[in-house]
């Protein structure tokens, strides 16, 4: 157990330290989350009301999401070192969890920066919203990092990615805009609570068939 | 320590190894030729456990703990210092005391100096050198090497050749190049 | 004797046999309902089309989960042969619903109808499965990711419907269900019978392309082996 914790960790530290390097994700998703607020604002004709904006925040936060996901498995086809983890003698959910943790930290700041600016252009956003922000990170980074893995072995690659996720991310924007936008957020909160135990059993215990053949 | 049997693979329409057989017991040295395409790749990554055979048997004594694989990629990340990547590998595969073993390492394959350096900066010769690190890290006892002279200059591959000297266990090395290995191999097999 | 032989004659018939009997009940021997008239009869194909969708995805899990667990290299074409058939029953869902919608209530697409909009989220799913299988190279490595997919169709499934329900709260106040009629005796042996009839269908097409696939593998086999 110790050792599962620890190789999880040297994982996650690996990520956050190529991107820090890098820093070519974090800065892209920074600038398009915000970019799509201020596009969402020519998209909303006058009294769309309040509601309206919330629900294309969480449009913003998917899609800011998916630009990152895109990126998570990047160093690693492109360098091959995929083989390399996989040969380690880890268990190789911990390769999974580690991404997932260290997109959950990269998708965590965009969204501090997002959140506040979508208060500055449209609305304050509340306590329930933020609780789903957090809820649904969960869900989209078990998610979309192990549809990335399966995207690095196609042919399409990135381009599969969205097409992957998409119909997977529907419940979380639906449990997402419920919380932000009625006045009963619990039951949504509930089901955002319930899609990610759900979903990252099923990745944690499924993603040994993904990298290996 | 590795018995193959009947082993074949096949990549949809295209046979790679057909009805392969062989044993390597514990120490020993197999050397495998044949030219580019061959399968020589094919049979190290079978080995290692990347890929399954589509037919036969292969029986391989060793848990990935123990098991070195050096690719044709490097396979480390290029943002990161000689440094950091054998340290990022040297937790996952919880070489004990790695400070002194990566220190070690760095000095016998020549790469101390530029140990602070991005390895997306070294040419490819020093990237085979840090590979070589990273395959020797965890003291493994079965290594897997294809192409391990890849790139490497005169002086990289006389501390190549002192490694292999000094590291015993069980090698199956690919090569289009066996003359300089055929001393050591205790055992041969040829693609064509 | 002659059942075994030819057991997939055998099913096709029988589902022929079934599927005539459906449409005479559905055409003949069930009431027309009073307010909706003819069109409320879509409701006996709709319905049953709907839950053989739902039966041939969970079968393509089932064959996925063996084909992981058990390590089962036939169970790979089985699930997406099932899979395969899912969508085109699921498409027929799509469609025979918006005829329904369009009937009863005049639209074309009723957002409302928590079956089509399921069937919807459903239909986006599994197109991608086959979008991923295209992609990658025949092989263990798109069996397996294959079989992976389908089981997270699977958990879908229920995880979607409980978000269209969800959803209406805040996407739509009104909801119109598209429940059938109280379904009294002759309703629902007629429903029954329409059931029965799209799963045997369904079976006998499983059985159809399944053998169909099977017969291709082996051609190609044989052609790899002469050349």
């Amino acid at each position: 157990m110790r050792t599962y914790v620890s190789d999880v960790t040297a994982l996650a530290r690996k990520d956050l330290l190529l991107e820090l390097r890098a820093r070519d994700t974090l800065p892209a998703m920074l600038l398009f989350v915000v970019a799509a607020l201020v596009v969402f604002h020519f998209a909303l004709p006058s009294g769309s009301g309040r509601l309206a904006g919330l629900g294309l925040l969480w449009v913003a936060i998917v899609f800011t999401a998916l630009l990152g996901l895109s990126r998570v498995f990047v160093a690693e086809r492109e360098q091959g070192v995929l083989d390399a983890l996989v040969l380690a003698p880890s268990d190789r959910s911990a390769i999974w969890l580690g991404k997932a943790v260290a997109a959950f930290t990269f998708l965590g700041l965009a969204e501090v920066v997002a959140l506040p600016a979508f208060g500055l252009f449209f609305s304050g956003v509340g306590g329930a919203t933020v609780a789903a922000v957090a809820l649904a990170d969960v869900g989209i980074c078990s998610v979309g990092v192990f549809l990335a893995a399966m995207s690095v072995s196609t042919r399409a690659r990135e381009l599969m990615l969205p097409v992957l996720f998409l119909p997977l991310a529907i419940p979380i924007v639906v449990g997402g805009v419920g919380a932000s936008v009625t006045d009963a957020p619990g039951r949504y909160l509930a089901f955002l609570a319930l899609y990610d135990a759900l979903f990252a059993t099923i990745c944690w215990a499924s993603f040994e068939y993904v990298v290996t053949e | 320590m590795i018995l193959a049997r009947g082993l074949s693979k096949r990549f949809g329409a295209k046979r790679v190894l057909e009805g392969l057989d062989f044993d390597l017991e514990r120490g020993g040295f197999l050397l495998v030729t044949g030219p580019n395409g061959s399968g020589k790749t094919t049979l190290l990554r079978l080995v290692a456990g990347l890929l399954v055979p589509t037919a036969g048997e292969l029986r391989v004594d060793a848990e990935r703990a123990g098991l070195g694989f050096l690719a044709h990629e490097p396979l480390v990340y290029r943002e990161l210092t000689a440094l950091e990547n054998l340290q990022f590998f040297s937790r996952l595969y919880h070489v004990p005391e790695s400070g002194e073993r990566i220190g070690m390492l760095l000095e016998r394959f020549g790469l101390w100096d530029v140990r602070n350096e991005r390895a997306g900066s070294f040419s490819r010769g020093m990237l085979q050198r840090l590979a070589l690190c990273r395959t020797f890290l965890h003291q493994p006892s079965l290594l897997l090497l294809d192409e391990p002279y890849n790139a490497l200059d005169a002086e990289g591959t006389s501390l190549l050749e002192r490694e292999l000297a000094a590291h015993a266990g069980t090698y199956v090395v690919a090569t289009h190049d066996p003359e300089r290995l055929t001393p050591l191999a205790t055992q041969r097999l040829a693609f064509a | 004797m002659w059942l075994r032989n030819n057991a997939l004659q055998a099913s096709a018939l029988g589902a022929g046999l079934l599927l005539t009997a459906a449409i005479a009940l559905i055409a003949f021997y069930v009431p027309t309902d009073a307010d909706q008239g003819l069109s409320q009869k879509i409701f006996y194909f709709h319905v049953p089309i709907a839950l053989t969708a739902y039966a041939c995805f969970g079968w393509g899990a089932w064959k996925a989960l063996r084909h992981l667990w058990h390590r089962d290299e036939r169970a790979d074409l089985e699930s997406y042969v099932a899979i395969h058939l899912g969508v085109i029953f699921g498409a027929l869902t799509i469609v025979t619903g918006s005829i329904w919608a369009r009937a009863s209530w005049g639209v074309w697409w009723a957002w409302q109808s928590r079956q089509l909009v399921l069937f919807l989220v459903l239909f986006l799913f599994y197109c991608a499965y086959f979008m991923l299988r295209y992609s990658v190279e025949s092989g263990p490595r798109r069996a397996r990711l294959s079989a992976v997919y389908a089981i997270f169709g699977v958990v879908l499934i229920p995880i979607s419907f409980l978000a269209i329900r969800l959803a209406e709260d805040f996407i739509h106040p009104t909801v119109f269900t598209s429940r059938g009629p109280q379904m009294a005796g002759s309703m629902f042996f007629t429903f029954c019978v329409s059931w029965a009839a799209m799963l045997a269908t369904a079976h006998a097409l499983y059985r159809i392309e399944l053998a169909g696939k099977r017969i291709d593998a082996q051609l190609r086999e044989l052609g790899e082996l002469l050349t």
